[in-house]
């Protein structure tokens, strides 16, 4: 590993501190002034961004006025925390008004905090700072996203669906704490059947708590990649779009307008029933007197026994349409993809999807081997694809030099892609304490001393081997059912 | 008895503003009991005596056709919807009058059913692009209707309503603020059920009686 000078690292640090610090405050004042931007903007609102301004000054005040050294690392996490605020008002709540700050703040420092836990992977390989403040950051992050996903958000999941049961509305409180409490008896059970702990550890560590959020992060992880691995060339390449033409949409509204026509004549027959029905005097089968019960038998049997046949119609030409509606969405989105991969974006992503088809088909290959030949990936997949390739080529190469740039960059790119994956499929910190766990597997020897020292003696090979099962069947699964989804949908085109 | 002139009118908003309770509140007069998703287009039909208590006196069938999803889907999703707005005659738009977004949305809502969609723009402020003059020559009536009106509390309850009186303004058209789950806010002889009658005779009245020479190509 090459390590700059101390002295040209403390410049460059200096340089990005002041960088980061700025663009941490830009955020934190764009954010805190987004409500006075906005055309009528209320009294209160108006107090409570002063409110977060203020606040978010202080904090990023009292940072910079923190630990000298590790300035970069503080500010990242304000910068962070702004991104996450921001991306959680735009794109996750973008339709609703989020009146609980606390979900959005819990939301905020959890992003902050696990993307500074990724920062500290890449802090690693380009050895930057010394190994004794990434240390003591690691174990701070830790220590707080472990508090905030074990602790804060599933009491605050708790107190938030009791709070939306009218019943149970005034001891709020006491039943969030219960709720709590379930959940923390469950999660201590996980740990039981899976061999995760050596059994030198004591209750309260951190092992006990990161080997369990692991294996719920792992689990969950592989099934996204599972499913994500299909799905993504599935998507992307056009070999799997049918053919729509104007035409097939054109039929399919004009079944589903004579549908609705249907369904408003007959509801018609039927209001315009009741309507004389209670004009007439005969209120909803409540017959008073004797003549009112006989007029009821004689009269009104016949009528409301059509009306319920009525009603019966209705409800399957409901259920009719709203599979037209469905079917007729369907096409409209196939023909939007056909001309999208007509430009050239989408001859690109095209191309992406082959290549990424047989990326999957690899990997599921790899998890099949990993399972059956009971293995567990010990060098790091890059080196030996590059080893591979440059005795084929005899190309004079050093392995290492290239191969610590280029698993860096993979590395980059994975953490990325999660990111991006993460923020929207809303798995929120499982998958980030996973994803350090598992990103372990794909980075050379060296670089792994510190993460398994600050994470103590885990059972890593558990992890990789519960992984590859679950990813094998999440793959396997959604092939399955997106076969079946494929084949179905020319048969009911045909039918038309 | 099917032989009433019928009469389209479109009730449009946002995911879970209430339209079908609502729609199920106009049409059978009761309280929708478990609300769920609309899929496409779910319609209901309302008996109306036009001009009722007069001579002319005339009863017409009146659809509302609620329309599911929500105002930024994707433009396959749009196109599809946009089947459901031929031949409209009224515009019912419906928003959530604890949920500011879904007021703001509105305006698009509007846009999108008048076949004058604008691409949406960004993301902060949803009606940056808005000009009063797109709705000045419109020529069908519109209503604008508040839900969740229970849920307001009495102290916020005045400055939800100036809000909402605004928006009304913008868009030249009255409005009605209700609780969907509660049938007395449309009572027989309130101000609302005034309104929703006047409403309904200016639909009726823009579509059967007042053909003039530059009617837009929507009437049949």
């Amino acid at each position: 590993m090459r390590s700059p000078s101390a002295a040209q690292q403390q410049g460059g640090n200096k340089r990005r501190r002041c960088k980061f610090r700025g663009v941490g405050l830009l955020v934190c004042l764009v954010m805190a002034a987004r409500p006075f931007l906005s055309p009528q903007p209320l009294l209160q609102e108006k107090i409570r961004c002063m409110r977060l301004w203020t606040a978010s000054l202080r904090v990023t005040m009292t940072v910079a006025l923190a630990q000298w050294s590790s300035q970069n690392v503080m500010h990242k996490k304000v910068l962070f925390f702004g991104f996450g605020w921001l991306f959680f008002m735009r794109k996750l709540f973008k339709d609703y008004e989020v009146r609980q700050y606390v979900v959005q703040v819990i939301f905020s420092v959890t992003f902050a905090f696990s993307c500074t836990m990724f920062e500290l992977i890449i802090f690693e390989i380009l050895g930057v700072l010394n190994s004794s403040s990434r240390y003591f950051h690691w174990k701070l992050n830790l220590c707080v996203i472990l508090l905030i996903l074990v602790f804060m958000v599933p009491f605050y999941i708790g107190y938030f669906v009791v709070s939306n049961i009218r019943l149970l509305h005034r001891q709020k409180l006491l039943f969030a704490c219960v709720l709590w409490l379930t959940f923390m008896y469950f999660f201590w059970k996980l740990g039981d059947p899976f061999p995760i702990l050596s059994p030198k550890h004591g209750i309260l560590s951190i092992e006990q708590l990161i080997s369990r959020v692991g294996v719920i992060g792992v689990t969950l992880m592989a099934l996204l990649s599972g499913f994500g691995a299909v799905n993504c060339p599935y998507t992307y390449m056009s070999y799997f779009l049918r053919n729509v033409t104007d035409a097939d949409i054109l039929a399919l509204e004009r079944r589903l307008l004579q549908t609705m026509d249907m369904i408003v004549s007959k509801k018609k027959r039927i209001a315009m029933a009741h309507r004389t029905m209670f004009q007439r005097g005969e209120v909803h089968n409540k017959p008073t007197g004797f003549w009112g019960m006989i007029k009821s038998v004689t009269t009104s049997v016949a009528g409301s026994e059509n009306l319920s046949l009525i009603q019966q119609e209705v409800d399957a030409l409901e259920e009719l349409s709203r599979q037209l509606f469905l079917e007729t969405a369907d096409l409209h989105a196939t023909k939007e993809r056909i001309e999208y991969s007509k430009t050239f974006q989408g001859k690109y992503f095209n191309f992406l999807g082959y290549f990424f088809s047989i990326y999957c088909v690899w990997k599921i290959f790899m998890a099949t081997i990993n399972i059956v030949f009971d293995r567990v990936g010990k060098t790091d997949p890059v080196t030996r694809g590059i080893e591979i390739t440059v005795n084929y080529l005899g190309i004079q190469f050093d392995v290492k030099f290239w191969s610590q740039h280029i698993s860096f960059i993979l590395v980059g790119i994975i953490i990325v892609t999660s990111i991006r994956g993460l923020l929207i499929t809303l798995t929120k910190g499982m998958y980030f304490v996973s994803s350090v766990l598992l990103i372990r597997m794909s980075m050379p020897l060296e670089y792994r001393t510190i993460i398994t020292e600050v994470l103590g003696e885990l059972q890593f090979n558990f992890y990789h081997r519960w992984f590859d099962v679950i990813f094998l069947v999440s793959a396997l699964s959604s092939i399955l059912f997106l076969y079946l989804a494929h084949k179905q949908a020319p048969e009911k085109h045909m039918a038309l | 008895m099917a032989a009433l002139e019928r009469v389209k009118v479109l009730v449009l908003g946002d995911s879970g503003v209430g339209k079908s309770s609502l729609v199920h509140l106009l049409c059978q007069n009761q309280v929708l009991g478990n609300p769920s998703w609309t899929v496409g287009c779910s319609v209901d039909v309302r008996i109306h005596d036009y001009k009722e208590g007069t001579p002319e006196e005339k009863t017409y069938y009146i659809e509302l056709w609620d329309v599911g999803g929500s105002v930024g889907s994707a433009t396959s999703v749009k196109s599809t919807r946009a089947v459901f707005y031929n031949l409209l005659n009224g515009i019912i738009l419906v928003h959530d009058l604890t949920n500011k977004k879904s007021s703001q949305n509105l305006y698009r809502w509007s846009l999108e059913a008048l076949n004058r969609d604008v691409a949406p723009t960004g993301v902060l402020v949803t009606n940056g692009d808005y000009d009063r003059d797109q709705f000045a020559d419109n020529q069908i009536p519109l209503l604008v209707i508040g839900t969740k009106l229970d849920q307001i509390p009495e102290t916020k309850r005045n400055e939800v309503l100036t809000r909402t009186a605004f928006l009304a303004e913008d868009f030249n058209a009255e409005e009605i603020n209700l609780d969907c789950t509660n049938p007395r806010y449309l009572a027989a002889g309130s101000s609302n059920a005034v309104k929703l009658s006047r409403f309904f005779d200016k639909v009726i009245e823009k579509r059967y009686f007042l053909r003039d020479g530059n009617q837009v190509c929507l009437f049949s």
